[in-house]
């Protein structure tokens, strides 16, 4: 059967026999290299118009529809447009720094795909520590955000940057707490190992109430982190134009709402990692036949469906909630959230060393 | 495949940025003005700069933050092994997490985590 594992195999082969091995080596990391920023051009036109297809559906209008079919090109048209604009520095700004900001981001957005498994042995670098470096890594972003806001010299870019910090470096706790709910059930770091162990069931099934409870602190949490409506106070368009990147124009404004987007599809791709087994078919316990005929659905297949359901949820709830104004943040993680999730770590642990799970 | 893939998708994140801003560089010919350079407010020209006296509540959060960030990260080892080690890894974590919240109620009661 022709999957993703198969093709990757048969280049490496056919490489390593046409060519000698450091040849090999280096095509395969161009191949590597190419391929993500192909992903990355790719998230950004799909998602900003599923973006947009959604909202309208939401309000009961059409969307785009013009440029393309049922309105498929309309991004490739606005990026167009923003590679044609002017990018504007303004007077006074820390000119390193603001051109720096949006590489730092980009880089950030970038790094985070090296352990995620795309489909069944086909991830960039499976290392053993993978749930440590995702988390390590995309607290990284804040420091461009805080580097754009600071160099832009505008108030409004400053005060967008500084909510922005505050609110992702707040609600990282929570998503790290119940990201160890996981970690404490599988008794590994390592992505491979984390969506072997949900061979016979997911572990939004398994893990029992906690699992549950931690799956929708960290849906709320990473709602949170990549600045997504109700928690987009750093850009709240009525009060702060556009927050961190109001002076940015033209292609460094395009590079930031890219990675805000691939943000969006690298969180939701580790909630389906964690808690829907990521590449994983629907299993159920020891159902042979019903295993069999869920395997021949190609995993690939099966991780990009349960990402994009992830990504359609959280932007189901952008059109369906206020916006919470920043003490009201700030009081949902300090007192409500954390709190609830240490709790529900300490009964993850329970159930765990008990075997309560399934 | 190790390391060198960090590399590579760091190469890969620069040559991508960089390459659109060329891009968009050599496209436009943008036109000289000294208004277009002011900061985007509200169209009087700006009072005063931003770099300067800032809300505290933002440094407290931030403090509170590190104790919770540091705590997190003891607990990635202990998380890997509790399975094995078993009720007593139960018990020193809770005391482990009882010391660290007397620190946070600490904080609440002199009012750190209310809002300005």
């Amino acid at each position: 059967m022709l999957s993703l594992e198969t093709i990757t195999n048969n280049i490496n082969n056919w490489l390593n026999n046409h060519v000698s091995s450091t040849w090999a080596t280096i095509i395969e990391m161009l191949i590597v290299g190419l391929l993500v920023i192909g992903l990355f051009a790719m998230l950004g036109l799909i998602l900003v118009l599923m973006e947009r297809k959604v909202s309208a559906f939401m309000q009961i209008r059409v969307g785009p529809n013009r440029v393309g079919f049922k309105g498929s090109l309309q991004t490739l048209a606005d990026t167009l447009k923003l590679v044609l604009k002017e990018g504007l520095t303004p007077k006074g700004a820390d000119k390193f720094l603001f051109n720096l900001a949006p590489y730092v981001v980009m880089c950030a957005a970038m790094l985070i795909l090296a352990p995620i498994a795309f489909a069944k042995n086909f991830q960039i670098w499976d290392i053993n520590i993978g749930v440590l470096y995702i988390s390590a890594i995309s607290s990284i972003s804040v420091i461009g955000i805080l580097m754009a806001g600071w160099a832009s010299n505008n108030k409004y870019s400053l005060l967008g940057a500084m909510r922005s910090g505050a609110q992702i470096v707040s609600y990282e706790l929570s998503a790290g707490f119940s990201v160890l709910c996981i970690v404490i059930l599988t008794g590994s770091l390592q992505i491979s190992d984390i969506i072997n162990a949900q061979q016979n069931g997911w572990f939004i099934f398994k893990g029992h109430i906690p699992a549950i409870i931690s799956f929708i602190i960290f849906i709320i949490a990473v709602t949170a982190e990549t600045n997504r409506a109700p928690f987009d106070l750093a850009e709240a368009e009525s009060e702060l134009t556009a927050g961190f990147h109001t002076e940015y124009s033209g292609m460094k404004f395009a590079l930031f709402f890219l990675a805000e987007y691939v943000n969006i599809f690298v969180v939701c791709a580790i909630g389906a990692i964690l808690f829907f087994g990521g590449w994983m078919p629907l299993h159920i316990g020891n159902w042979q036949g019903f295993n069999q005929v869920m395997d021949y659905i190609p995993s690939s297949l099966w991780f990009i469906l349960k990402v994009f359901g992830l990504i359609f949820l959280i932007m189901w709830f952008r059109w369906t909630f206020p916006r919470l104004r920043v003490d009201q943040l700030l009081n949902l993680e300090w007192k409500y959230l954390l709190p609830l999730s240490l709790v529900n770590l300490l009964l993850m642990t329970v159930v765990a060393i008990m075997g309560w799970h399934f | 495949m190790g390391a060198a893939y960090l590399l590579v998708l760091l190469f890969a994140a620069i040559a991508f940025s960089a390459g659109g801003i060329l891009v968009a560089k050599l496209l436009v010919k943008g036109s000289k003005n000294a208004q277009k350079a002011e900061a985007y407010e509200c169209g009087i020209p700006t009072e005063g700069t931003p770099w300067n006296q800032f809300n505290v509540g933002y440094y407290l959060f931030a403090l509170l933050f590190l104790i919770f960030d540091v705590e997190l990260i003891f607990m990635y080892p202990w998380a890997v092994v509790v399975k094995q080690v078993g009720i007593a890894a139960l018990v020193e974590i809770i005391i482990f997490i009882f010391i660290l919240f007397i620190g946070f109620l600490y904080a609440h009661k002199k009012g750190a985590l209310k809002w300005i």
